[in-house]
Formats: C-alpha cells, structure tokens, sequence
C-alpha cells in the first residue's frame, strides 16, 4: 500500500469536497427558500468561471479585481434570473418550474460555448508559486486558498442563518411563506436574495476549478456531482450539504485510489459517489440530516 | 373635532371564490383604542374577513381603510410597516426555531441595517441596534410569562405556551392594530384566563387596538367594547355586547330555527 499516496489523495478529497459543500450549501438556500430544485446550479459555476476568466485575460484585470467584479456580477445574475424566469412560475407545479431550471441549465451551457468556444481555457497563471508543501504533502496553492474561501463561506452561512435579519426572513419564509408576509417579510425579495446569494456562492467554486482545470463546459458537470452531496445530507440541510460534500470528495479519491491499486475498473471517481448514494438511501431515504417527510421529486 | 378617522374601517366588503361567497357587503368600523369582537357560527366568514384585513386575500369588492389610509390593494409585507399585525387561528410558528428567533422575526420590519452594514457586525451599528431589540423583546417576553422557555424550540412546547409565543411574535411587530384569529381556541379554563388579561393588559397598558375572532362568548362579552356578528358572510348585528345579545337575529343564528344544531349554541346564552 501507498500510504503517502492515499493520504495525498484524502487530502485532495477533503479539499475538492469542501468545494462539493459550497455549491451543495448554495443548492439547499435555493430549495429551502423557495422549494425549487435547481438543475442549473452547475451552469452557475460555469457563468461565474467564464465571466472570470474573460475579465483577467481580455481585460487584463488583476485576479483580486477581477474576482470582486465576478462576485459583483453573479449577484445581479442571480437576482435577475429570479425575477425574471423564475418568479413568473411562482405558484406553478414543482415539475414545471424544474423544466425552467433545467432549460436554464441548457441554455446557459450553449450559450458559453457560443461566446467562448468549446475548448478549455486556461488562466493565466495567478499565484507565484504553484504548489506548496505541507508536511511532505503536495498541495497546490489555489486549492489551499480554496480550502479557506470555503470555510470562510461555511462560517458566513452559519452566522447569516443564525443571526442576522435577513437569514432569520430566509428561514421563516421557508417554513411558511403566509406566516412571513404578515410578519412584514417580502417573499419576492426574499426569493432573489436567496438566488443571488446562491450564484455568487457558486461561482466562487466555479472560478477555483476553472484556475486548476482550466475553464470549459466540463464545469457544470459539479452540478451533476453536487447531487450525491447534497440527497446524502439530506435536501433541506446546510449542515449535511457541507458533511455531504466532504464525504463525496473523500469518497470519490479513495475509490479512484481502490481502482488504481486493484480492481482497473476504471473510472470509479466519477461513479463511486452515485453508488455511495444508493447504499446511503436504502438505509435513510431522507438523507443523514433531512427533514424527514419532505416532498422528493 | 366631528367624529375621529377610526382606526380600520371596511366598506361593502365582499369576497367570492368563484361561486362561493365569503363575504357579502361587510362594512364596520374599529376605533382606537377599543375591543373589537368579531363572532359568529363556523364558515360565517370571521376568518376571510381577518385575512382581507392582513392581506392574505384581496376583497372582490369594496374597501379596507386603516387611518384613512386606502389598504384594500397594499402588498400584505407593507401591513406589518404601517402597524397591522396578527395571529393565526391554527398555530403557525415557526416550529424549529427558537422562542427567541420567532419572536425576532417579528422585528424584521424595524430592524433597518441591511445586509452589508449587518456583516460589519460591530462596526456599522447593527450590535447596537440588536441590542436594543434584544430589550423590547424581553420586555415583551416578560409580559406574556414565557422567560422560561425563550431558549426553547417552539415546537417542543405545549399548546398553551406556543398560542402565548405567538401572540408575543405578534406583538413585537409593535402594530398599532392587533389582529387575533382565535386566540383560546382549544385551551383550558386557566389557559382562557391568562390569555384573556393579556389581550386586556395589551390594550391598556400597550395601547394596541384589538381586532379578535373568537369563539367563547363568555370571555367575549366579559373582555370586548364592541362585537360584530357575521352569519353566512353577513353582517347581521354589531353593538355592545348587552346590544347584540339582545339581538333577535343573533339570536336567530345562534340558536337556529330549524334543527341544525349549532355548536355554539349554548354558549350563546348567557349565564
């Protein structure tokens, strides 16, 4: 056995699962909030990276500049791809409005690849130094980086849902959107702060990606991914979309780690996780932390 | 001064649903500073009524006016704002928060920091202003006696406490007019008790005006200035209590001419 190697690829696991948790976290605000499920979450990703991307390379902005600008962007994307798709289906079937998102989903895909073209493009390069060591371990400087973007994010949901007024709105208009209004909170806004908040989330694991992967349609794939996190935790989770990621990232790099050493399957990595699911299912159909009688689709 | 701009005041209110009337020609006024009872036998329309005044449904016709002002079309989250402010007849709390966080979420409409300046915690403000809130909701906490339980998840707790959570919830939307949806419903005589001196200490010493359903006459009658009975979505007797008890349509309605025996009619006789 490979001691060195497994641990490398743990660590690896733990810090692309961390990533899985943010853009698990930003998929359970939307479903929490307004009961959609999001289809197009990974499109977020993609939007933000190529935004991102196009920023630092044609217009040559610095990487902090360009990030700011992004986060800037994906707000008012997100608000706006509220109001104006998704709150005219306010009041519709569930199935209908998850048509929405996954036409959102297709759109946004080709629409990137029109503007940007179908190859993956690299970013320039944004850190002095590529990889660091830690304790004889190589890690690359962007994913360290990460690593701390998503704590960071983790604490600030913690702190936005336990404390503050507008995370205090979110959770009551979740539970009972009448009971809210007549509390004084505005469902629609509330409804557009959630998108928006889940697009920037998002982006920002777009845009770490896209600098170690290079950016290209290949992107929203982590919306596919994010699923597993997410049902394992349980949908209406913060907590289990975060646990959820983790163990997905974990999971997916041991198994590939299995693979290699043993079985030659091939592409366990990309599978692994969905296995997991079913196992994970069949023994708690509503996840490890879910509310146990909400609705599936 | 002719007579004041009362405080809420409806005007040929009907609501359809389709074919079905809700509420037909309904108008009455509430005054500042009064009880204000709304009773009558079950599907007569109390709580389709309550739900025009809070917004929840929009009148098919007519007019709902709060201090003069035109409210009949306002978007029901711009209600709590202008000082309107309810419970519901069946519990609505927000189960799996604390009785704390329910009753701060009534605050929403009055705490002003937004969201960036609510970031910079300490910086912007917002730890002063919470701290603040923090003391009003106490105080609302100590009037309605649940200091015990403030920690407590509200769906943990009994019947009894979570109608007191709230009407505290209600209450600290600091509304100028109080609606309540059956505030007794299902509770003991004690329970009753409490909850009647409550509703009458939030209209003396809190000053808020009361807009109630409810279904116990006994404490109706004991508690209200003024009572309004609706029967098949109308109007059929409003007046002091003394007033429409003698009401020979109440009586009607209550007690019914025919065999369909009413629930509530026995409470309707006075004891």
């Amino acid at each position: 056995m490979d001691w060195s190697l497994l641990l490398q690829l743990t660590l690896n696991g733990l810090i692309v699962g961390a990533l899985y948790g943010v853009v698990a976290m930003s998929f359970v605000l939307i479903y929490k909030a307004s009961q959609v499920v999001n289809f197009a979450q990974g499109e977020f990703l993609l939007v933000g990276a190529w935004v991102c991307w196009w920023l630092l390379t044609d217009w040559q902005l610095p990487f902090w500049a360009g990030f700011l600008v992004t986060l800037a962007f994906m707000t008012l994307f997100g608000m706006i791809l509220q109001v104006v798709v998704l709150r005219p289906l306010i009041g519709e079937p569930v199935i209908s409005v998850i048509m929405a998102t996954i036409g959102l989903g297709i759109f946004f895909q080709a629409l990137m690849k029109w503007i940007f073209g179908v190859f993956a493009k690299p970013f320039p390069p944004i850190f002095p130094v590529e990889r660091v060591n830690l304790l004889g371990l190589e890690v690359q400087t962007v994913y360290l980086l990460s690593l701390g973007i998503s704590v960071l994010i983790m604490a600030g949901f913690a702190w936005f849902f336990s404390v503050s007024k507008h995370g205090l709105a979110m959770r009551a208009t979740a539970f009972d959107q009448q009971v809210a209004q007549s509390l004084g909170i505005s469902v629609p806004k509330v409804f557009a702060m959630s998108w928006a908040i889940s697009a920037v989330v998002s982006s920002v694991a777009g845009v770490v990606v896209g600098v170690v992967n290079g950016v290209s349609s290949a992107l929203s794939f982590y919306g596919i991914k994010v699923f597993p996190a997410v049902i394992l935790g349980g949908l209406d989770s913060i907590i289990g979309a975060v646990l959820g990621g983790l163990i997905v990232g974990v999971l997916e790099n041991w198994a590939q780690y299995i693979d290699a050493e043993w079985l030659n399957w091939g592409n366990m990595y990309t599978i692994a996780p969905f296995y997991a699911l079913i196992l994970i299912l069949l023994v708690k159909p509503y996840g490890l932390f879910g509310t146990r009688n909400i609705e599936r689709v | 001064m002719a007579e004041a701009v009362p405080m809420l005041e409806a005007v040929g209110v009907s609501l359809r649903f389709g074919g079905v009337r809700a509420l037909t020609d309904v108008s009455f006024q509430v005054r500042q500073g009064e009880i204000f009872s709304i009773i009558g036998p079950n599907g007569a329309g109390k709580t389709s009524m309550v739900n025009c005044i809070s917004g929840r449904y929009r009148p098919t016709e007519g007019q709902i006016r709060f201090e003069g002002q035109d409210i009949t079309r306002l978007r029901t989250s711009r209600r709590a704002a202008i000082g309107i402010g309810r419970t519901f007849q069946n519990l609505a709390l927000f189960g799996h928060m604390t009785v704390l966080d329910n009753i701060m979420v009534g605050r929403h409409h009055l705490l002003h920091r937004g969201f960036l300046p609510g970031m910079l915690w300490w910086v912007g403000g917002a730890a002063r202003e919470e701290i603040a809130h923090r003391r009003e909701v106490e105080e609302i906490i100590d009037f309605l006696e649940i200091q015990h339980v403030r920690k407590a998840v509200a769906g943990t707790l009994p019947y009894g406490l979570r109608k007191r959570v709230e009407l505290a919830r209600a209450v600290a939307l600091k509304p100028k007019l109080i609606l309540l949806d059956e505030p007794m419903a299902g509770m003991n005589l004690e329970e009753k008790e409490d909850m009647a001196r409550f509703i009458l200490d939030l209209n003396e010493e809190w000053g808020m005006t009361v807009l109630m359903i409810e279904h116990d006459m006994g404490v109706v009658m004991d508690i209200s200035n003024r009572v309004m009975v609706l029967d098949f979505g109308r109007r059929i007797a409003a007046g002091t209590p003394d007033q429409v008890l003698a009401d020979e349509h109440v009586r009607r309605a209550y007690l019914g001419e025919s065999d369909e025996a009413v629930p509530e009619a026995q409470e309707a006789v006075p004891t």
